[in-house]
């Protein structure tokens, strides 16, 4: 485990010495930016929740574009190899892979503070509902990066690694979108898959131990098959 | 410190390994010479393990490969085949982030990786950007990056592959230094490194051992096939039916060039017909401007090693 912050340190460091974090950081504050605005136009209320809708879908597009070179890039220039006979065990190089992705993520995220002091100059927002808002954003993140690393995991193409994470991710949302209002068992189960149910609760201010649930348990389960398939290498 | 017995791996269809089983002795340095393809590599990555072996087994420092495969990382340093390295890291960085990875001590860690550093001659770009380092520094990079934990066993996939003259040499004399305190495994496929570093070498061809002895008997063994190459002011015709004439001699080819001839001669195992062949091309009127034992190749080594296979089997 003590291998985890060596993994961790190395990944942060690959993200801020090329231009990755940035230019995603930068689009995120450009598109998170244009939907507060509009948002908090048309509906005049002070209020995180009809903007950060919004925030989920470009989420999807730009959680994949983070965790694409995690593995990817390291069987592409083959680096997978002095790291895989280094004494370090499978679970220990995935999880500091995704703990550095979601730190980034994470960090990616911290500049819209500006728009609950933005909230607080004009009027006087529900604070509950933001602090469960975040605590959302951050869970989902956990969710997506685990996701974007799987398919990370499969293939040597960052492009191929993107594309495929953004568009599993996009399904997970609009699965969730398009059985709303359907009842019945086979509905219902789809909507629990789907990420924007749970989500929405969070921006209702509610945190369901329920949620919480679906998105650690998703995360964790999705975590566990990447580390079988880093360690598929070794009985294929 | 390596003992590997009736390893195999095979992929999808065909066998990269073979059934092989060979081992290597502490402070020993054994070289592993085949033409690409042989299985070297696979044979390595078994033994680092970065895959395990379809059958057989391996213990590597006296772990076993498969069942103990974190004892044996700590115990092995490992340049892979064509050094793969993080671009965007500076030199000291990428050795401090693996002396980490290894488990090297935080006390000891700042002179280890000096030591490293020193002895693989990277003094002069330890904070450079590793993006922006020639092959040749790469390529040490990489050595520091295999000792910088101090292991036992120095697992190195073709070393000198890829770099300029002087840069092969400096690799060797480094490799042999190593050579002194660590038992290495290298892989190659360039006959004169085995002759100047190994102390034993095994010839691998279609994932099977086809020999397995020291560089000087092996060369022996190989030389005892004579190809001499002849360059002759004369008359062609005659001087090769003279020379064909020679006790010993198997085979002569032969180019014309108008007033000079090429001959190719090839003579029997264990017979040096070179002062025959200089008697009978004085007598024959011919003036020699050139005679030369033709150097072995790689190939020729292979294609002897496997032809004799075959007599015997056959």
């Amino acid at each position: 485990m003590r291998c985890t912050g060596t993994i961790f340190q190395r990944e942060i460091s690959a993200y801020f010495l090329s231009p990755v974090a940035y230019v995603v950081i930068a689009v995120f504050m450009i598109f998170s930016g244009y939907f507060f605005s509009v948002m908090l136009g048309i509906t005049q209320e002070t209020t995180l929740r009809y903007s950060l809708a919004y925030t989920q879908f470009i989420l999807s597009i730009l959680t994949p574009v983070i965790t694409m070179r995690l593995f990817a890039e390291e069987n592409k220039t083959g680096t997978i190899e002095p790291l895989m006979t280094a004494p370090v065990t499978d679970f220990v190089v995935v999880f500091g892979k995704f703990l550095a992705a979601w730190a980034l993520y994470n960090v990616m995220i911290v500049p819209t503070a500006f728009y609950i002091i933005f909230l607080a100059w004009v009027g006087n927002p529900d604070y509950g509902a933001i602090i469960a808002s975040y605590i959302g954003l951050v869970l989902m993140g956990g969710l997506f990066i685990s996701i974007g690393l799987l398919v990370s995991a499969v293939t040597k193409n960052q492009i191929v690694a993107a594309v495929i994470g953004i568009v599993a991710l996009l399904i997970l949302l609009v699965i969730g979108l398009a059985s709303a209002g359907n009842e019945g068992w086979f509905y219902s189960s789809v909507r629990y898959i789907g990420t924007y149910d749970h989500w929405e609760t969070f921006t209702k201010g509610v945190v369901d131990t329920r949620d919480v649930i679906y998105y650690v348990s998703f995360t964790a389960l999705l975590l566990f098959v990447v580390v079988r398939i880093v360690e598929s290498r070794r009985w294929r | 410190m390596i003992k590997v017995e009736h390893l195999a791996k095979r992929y999808a269809e065909a066998y990269a390994v073979n059934d092989i089983s060979f081992e290597v002795k502490e402070g020993e340095i054994l070289g592993l010479l085949g033409p690409n393809g042989a299985g070297k590599t696979t044979t390595m990555r078994i033994l680092t393990c970065y895959m395990p072996a379809t059958s057989g087994t391996a213990t590597v420092a006296g772990f076993d490969v498969f069942k103990n495969s974190v004892d044996v990382r700590k115990n092995i340093g490992y340049l892979p085949e064509n050094v793969p390295l993080y671009p965007e890291m500076r030199v000291k960085e990428y050795l401090s982030f693996r002396a980490k990875l290894k488990r090297v001590p935080h006390r000891e860690r700042k002179t280890k990786i000096a030591d490293a550093v020193d002895r693989c001659r990277i003094v002069d770009v330890q904070n450079q950007i590793i993006g922006t380092l020639s092959k040749g520094y790469r390529q040490r990079v990489g050595l520091a990056d295999a000792l910088v934990h101090d292991p036992k066993i120095l697992i190195l996939d073709e070393p000198t592959i890829g770099l300029d003259p002087n840069q092969i040499r400096q690799v060797r004399q480094l490799i042999k230094e190593l050579g002194e305190k660590h038992t290495i495994l290298l892989s190659t496929h360039i006959l004169p490194e085995v002759e100047m570093l190994c102390g034993r070498v095994i010839i691998i061809n279609k994932g099977k051992i086809v020999a397995m002895d020291t560089p000087a008997n092996l060369e022996s063994q190989l030389k005892a096939d004579n190809h001499i190459a002849l360059e002759v002011r004369g008359n062609g015709e005659k001087i090769k039916n003279a020379l064909s004439g020679i006790k010993g001699v198997r085979r002569v080819t032969w180019r014309d060039k108008g007033e000079i001839a090429n001959f190719a001669v090839e003579s029997e195992k264990g017979t040096d017909v070179r002062e025959e062949i200089f008697s009978s091309v004085v007598k024959n009127n011919g003036i020699i401007r050139e005679m030369t034992l033709a150097p072995i190749t790689l190939e020729e080594v292979f294609h002897q090693i496997t032809t004799q296979e075959q007599e015997v089997t056959a």
